[in-house]
Parts: structure tokens; C-alpha cells; sequence
């Protein structure tokens, strides 16, 4: 375990929220810092920390952030991607509500490496108590001349506004977002043209995910080679993971990339309640394929997730007891999948309705002794045939369920019924 | 049609919602990017949005009518019918229902009278299942109006109902 926090250090102290506590604990000094440098030695800094995209995608930030044309025609922005929607997600949360400058001091770096003057951080709607925080951290840091005009004197603007979504598990995805903040439906766009050249208002535009932010105004103080030096090579930096489902102790956790899956449920975590066996765990989201028991040790960062064929997306461990029914767990995920859907694609639209469709159909004792492949067959059908990965994400699940559960899913079909009882959970059928 | 109901369908809205709007306009380079913070705060004004409110979002952001009833029916929390005083939206996605989500849910059913997406006679409460509420690690999670209720256990439920009026 990292002995020290550096992301949650403040987590559930109210007090921290203030700009006169941040400073005493050498809050914005990386800024004052990088005020200092050459935009792009900032940029190299970031790209040598090798800080890997904390939304999902892995993608490195520094790298992300040299695809902005230096001139543009229109004006660069920056969103700071706050939507949290993948299930199993609930760590930007803490990021914002407890440490709310740590963001605005991430985001105000970034933008003054990248040459942007406007920066939106986009965070869902349900989190509205999170925006006032938000708004009066932004009030008290503008008040302190940390953003605004002229910043501390260095000839640098920045306005940060804070913007709502309004219940949309899909303008998490980044062109669906830039769609939402545009004030339209979260529909999501073709890529190319890539947001770092055609993104919000037309301009050129970079997505960050809060947590990635968070690890900036860090790597500015501390320099790349000390975030480099936490986790393994090409994976490196702390990293919140937020751990849910049967454990004795569920929540956010900060420890460094690359720590051991088994460690962290039952070390961190303390275990199963009832010392009850487990069964399987979704690693990184509700979107990673999922894991049997007999695969949580493996390291938990990008490339240890990708190795064994499934994903560390956003780090969120979801853990399921043998008192899990796998038929209603997928069941459920599906739903959330046919539900968030947005519409554009054929594939997506049909098929994951359908998919939930014939969940329903076995978990009411009708399914039919094809399904299994059938469902299968669907996956197959609808991976790499969308506009953007919400049509992947929703396979994940599907086809790793079935395919690391097989048995389980036949007797169901066969027999009408679970296998494993309603202990777990009870899920409604007319849903 | 009673006085309240009235009044619910009057597109006006208070002048602080003006003050808004005008502040709003100031963050984005046009004006069509306001729509869904305007919608989202009169919406906490008026409880929901009736066309005739929509119609006047409309004309204040010069946006097509179509425009704003096609973007307030994309995203859930846009209430284009009215709910009750009391918006219970309960989560029902995996990890709240793995620690008794459900359990939850039939309990506030069978206290409320009613089915999930119903509102009461008396138009206090209305109950709405919903995906994740990103509390998954203090499941089960309730959200009323704008306050999250987490770790929810059924003796939790009605005390948080007693409280309200
Ligand atoms: C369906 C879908 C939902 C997503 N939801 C989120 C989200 O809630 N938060 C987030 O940061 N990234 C989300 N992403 C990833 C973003 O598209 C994008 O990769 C990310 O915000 C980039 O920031 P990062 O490189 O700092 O991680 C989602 C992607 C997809 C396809
Ligand atoms: S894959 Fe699904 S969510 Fe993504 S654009 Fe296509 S229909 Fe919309
Ligand atoms: S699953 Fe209920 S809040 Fe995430």
C-alpha cells in the first residue's frame, strides 16, 4: 500500500474544501510553477509522467494534449469529463467533493500548456450538490487571482464554468459529451475528425477525465520521474480504485496502479461478508469483461487487465459472492446498456435490446436451448459495427458472462430456473 | 383544472431564473449551449416542464420549439410530466442491487401504495427506478429531489419518509 495519499488525502474532511487550506498544504504552487515554464516543457513533463487516461481509455494525457494544433481559427477549450456514469464508478466524485482546487489547479495547468482560455467541467446532473462545491471553489480561486484575468500576475486568462448533464450515461463518451455541453442531444460523433482538432463550439478541444487532472498539479511539483517510480512501467501513478458489491468494506481506495486484484479484496477491502466464496469480479467497470475466481491475481492496470483479455477501463472493482446468480446479474447490466443506448446505430439500438430481451426470456423460464449462442451470435454482430464503443462496452459483459459462466446460463435455460437461488438479488420481471 | 395545476402550466418563471440565463449566456460562445442548464433550473423551479414552459425556453434562446422537446425527451432527469413534491429515484443497477437494492425498492412500494414510476393520489411522492447514481461503494442509494440517501436499510427508509412533508 502507498503509505502516502496523494488523490484522496483529504477525502471526507470538509474543511479541506477551502482555498486557505489547499494553500497550506502547498495548493497551488504547481501552478505558480508551471506559470513559469515554456507551455510545451509543461506538456513534456506530463507525456514523460506517461499518466494514462483515467476515464477508461488508458489513452496518455500528455500525448493527447500535443494533438492540438497550436493555431487554430476558432478558440481551444478544455471539458473536464465529471459524468461518472459507468456502474461500479464513483471515485471523480470524491476528487471534486473533497478536494475541489486540486482539479482547478490541474485544469488551469493544462490549459495554460495547451493555450486554452475557456474550460467547462461537465459533470452530471444527479451530482448537483458537487457543482455548488465546484462553483464556490471557482468563485473563491477567481476572488485569489488563480483564475480569471491575469493570472497571479503572469499575463494568463482562464475562466473554468461548471455545466450540468442531465441524466445521460452516454455523454460520458467524449464526442457525445461535446454534443451535450453544445446544448444538443448526447448523440455521439464520427470520429475523425478527432475532438483535439474539431471539438466543442468547433474548436479544437481536449477531453480529460477529473481523476487524470487531479494527477497534474503532482507531476508538476514532484516531476515526472517520481510519478513514474509508483506502479509498473508504461501504467505508472497512484490510481483511485472504487470497490463495490460483497465486500465487508466497500469504497474508494488509493493505491498505486499495478496492485494485486487479490489483495485488494482481501486485504483493503477485508473480504467477503460471511467468508463466502467468490464467485467472479468485474474489474474496471460495468463495461470490462468480467473475471472468475480463479483470475483475480492479476495486477491491476492496463496492460496486466488487457493480457488476460479483459480491460481496466476506470479501475472500478464490482466483486460477486457465490450467492450470485450470473443469469440476473448480466441481466441487470444489459438493461442498463438497452437503456443508454442513444440510438444512432442500427447494431446498438436492436441489438442490445434484444440481447436484454432474451435475458428476460431465460429468466422467466422460457429461454430457448439456442440462446446462449444466440446471444453470442449478437455480440459478434455488433462489435466494431458502431459509431462510438458504447456498442463494445455493451458486449463485454454478454459475451464473457456466457462464455466464463456457460454452465450456469444452460441450466438456467434448461431447468427454468437459477441455479443459485435469490440470495444474491431479486430482479423483477417486469422490468 | 385546479388553481395549482394552474399554475403549474403557466410558463412564467422568476426573475432569478432570468438572472441566470443572462449569466449564463456569458459562458458559452452561443446561445444553444445554455439550454440544458436553463432547462435544469426551471425545471427545479416548477417541478417539470410542460410544453408551454418549453416554448419559452425556446423563444428565449432563439431555438426551434422542436429543438428543445427533442433535447428535454433525450435525457432522463427532464421531467416533461409533472411529478409528485418528493422525486424518489432509487437505483437499481449491479452493485446496489448485489447489497439489497431491491429489496429496498419492493419495501418502498408496499409503503407508498404504489409501483415503481407512479406518483401518489395525494401528488407527494413519485417513484422512479434509475440506473447508477455513482454511489455504488454506499449502496442502496436513494435519491430524493437533489439529496442522495446511502446505505440504505428498510428501518432508514421510513425514517427518511417521516421527514418528509
Ligand atoms: C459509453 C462511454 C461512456 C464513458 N463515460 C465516461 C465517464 O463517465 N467519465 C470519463 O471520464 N470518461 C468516460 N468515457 C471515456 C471518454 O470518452 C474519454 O475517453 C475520456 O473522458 C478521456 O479522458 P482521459 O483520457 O483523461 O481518460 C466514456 C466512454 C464511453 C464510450
Ligand atoms: S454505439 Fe450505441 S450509443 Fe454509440 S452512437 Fe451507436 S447507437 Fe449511439
Ligand atoms: S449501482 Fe447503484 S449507485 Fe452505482
Amino acid at each position: 500500500m502507498a503509505e502516502e495519499l496523494i488523490l484522496l488525502k483529504n477525502d471526507g474532511n470538509p474543511d479541506a474544501r477551502a482555498l486557505s487550506f489547499y494553500k497550506a498544504g502547498g495548493g497551488y504552487q504547481a501552478l505558480e510553477k508551471a506559470l513559469g515554464m515554456q507551455p510545451a516543457e509543461i506538456t513534456e513533463e506530463v507525456k514523460k509522467a506517461g499518466v494514462r487516461g483515467r476515464g477508461g481509455a488508458g489513452f496518455p494525457a500528455g500525448v493527447k494534449w500535443t494533438f492540438v494544433p497550436k493555431e487554430a481559427p476558432k478558440p481551444k477549450y478544455l471539458c473536464c469529463n465529471a459524468d461518472e456514469g459507468e456502474p461500479g464508478t464513483f471515485k471523480d466524485r470524491a476528487l471534486m467533493e473533497w478536494d475541489p482546487h486540486m482539479l482547478l489547479e490541474g485544469m488551469a495547468i493544462a490549459c495554460f500548456a495547451i493555450g486554452i482560455h475557456t474550460a467547462y467541467i461537465y459533470i452530471r446532473g444527479e451530482f448537483h450538490w458537487i457543482t455548488l462545491i465546484l462553483e464556490q471553489a471557482i468563485a473563491e480561486a477567481r476572488e485569489a487571482n488563480l483564475l480569471g484575468p491575469d493570472i497571479l500576475g503572469k499575463g494568463f486568462d482562464l475562466e473554468i464554468y461548471v455545466h450540468e448533464g442531465a441524466g445521460a450515461y452516454i455523454c460520458g463518451e467524449e464526442t457525445a459529451l461535446i454534443e451535450s455541453l453544445e446544448g444538443k442531444r448526447g448523440q455521439p460523433r464520427l470520429k475523425p475528425p478527432f475532438p483535439a482538432v474539431v471539438g466543442v463550439f468547433g474548436g479544437p478541444t481536449v477531453v480529460n477525465n477529473v481523476e487524470t487532472l487531479c494527477c497534474v498539479p503532482h507531476i508538476i511539483n514532484r516531476g515526472a520521474d517520481w510519478f513514474t517510480s509508483i506502479g509498473p512501467e508504461r501504467n505508472a501513478g497512484p490510481k483511485i480504485f472504487p470497490v463495490s458489491g460483497h465486500v465487508r468494506k466497500p469504497g474508494n481506495y488509493e493505491l498505486p496502479m499495478g496492485t494485486p486484484l487479490r489483495e485488494i479484496i482481501y486485504d483493503v477491502c477485508g473480504g467477503i461478508p460471511g467468508d463466502r466464496k467468490l464467485k467472479a469480479v468485474i474489474p474496471g467497470g460495468s463495461s470490462t469483461p468480467v473475471l472468475s475466481a480463479d483470475e483475480v491475481d492479476v495486477n491491476m492496470d492496463f496492460d496486466s487487465l488487457a493480457a488476460i483479455g479483459s480491460m481496466f477501463g476506470a479501475g472500478s472493482i464490482i466483486v460477486m459472492d457465490e450467492s450470485t446468480c450470473m443469469v440476473r446479474a448480466l441481466t441487470v447490466l444489459t438493461r442498463f446498456y438497452a437503456h443508454e443506448s442513444c440510438g444512432q446505430c442500427t447494431p446498438c439500438r436492436e441489438g442490445v435490446p434484444w440481447m436484454y430481451d432474451i435475458l428476460k426470456r431465460i429468466m422467466r423460464g422460457a429461454g430457448k436451448p439456442e440462446d446462449a449462442d444466440l446471444l453470442l451470435d449478437i455480440c459478434s454482430n455488433i462489435e466494431g459495427n458502431t459509431i462510438c464503443p458504447l456498442g463494445d462496452a455493451a458486449v463485454g459483459p454478454v459475451r464473457s458472462f456466457i462464455q466464463k459462466f456457460r454452465s450456469e446460463f444452460d441450466q438456467y435455460i434448461e431447468t427454468g430456473k437459477s441455479s443459485v437461488g435469490d440470495a444474491g438479488f431479486d430482479f423483477r420481471p417486469a422490468d | 383544472m385546479s388553481e395549482s395545476e394552474q399554475k403549474q402550466n403557466d410558463a412564467g418563471w422568476s426573475a432569478e431564473i432570468d438572472e441566470l440565463i443572462s449569466r449564463l449566456l456569458g459562458h458559452y460562445p452561443d446561445k444553444m449551449a445554455a439550454l440544458l442548464p436553463v432547462l435544469t433550473a426551471v425545471q427545479r423551479e416548477k417541478n417539470w416542464l410542460s410544453l408551454a414552459t418549453m416554448d419559452r425556453i425556446a423563444e428565449c434562446l432563439e431555438l426551434s420549439p422542436r429543438h428543445v422537446y427533442g433535447v428535454a425527451t433525450f435525457y432522463t432527469m427532464y421531467n416533461t410530466e409533472p411529478v409528485g413534491k418528493w422525486h424518489l429515484q432509487l437505483c437499481q443497477n449491479l452493485s446496489c442491487s448485489l447489497v439489497g437494492g431491491v429489496q429496498i425498492l419492493a419495501h418502498l412500494e408496499q409503503k407508498l401504495g404504489l409501483r415503481a414510476g407512479q406518483t401518489t393520489a395525494d401528488k407527494r411522492f413519485t417513484l422512479t427506478t434509475v440506473e447508477c447514481l455513482g454511489s455504488c461503494g454506499s449502496g442502496p442509494v436513494l435519491q430524493i429531489n437533489d439529496v442522495y440517501h446511502e446505505n440504505l436499510t428498510t428501518e432508514k427508509v421510513d425514517e427518511i419518509l417521516e421527514g418528509l412533508d
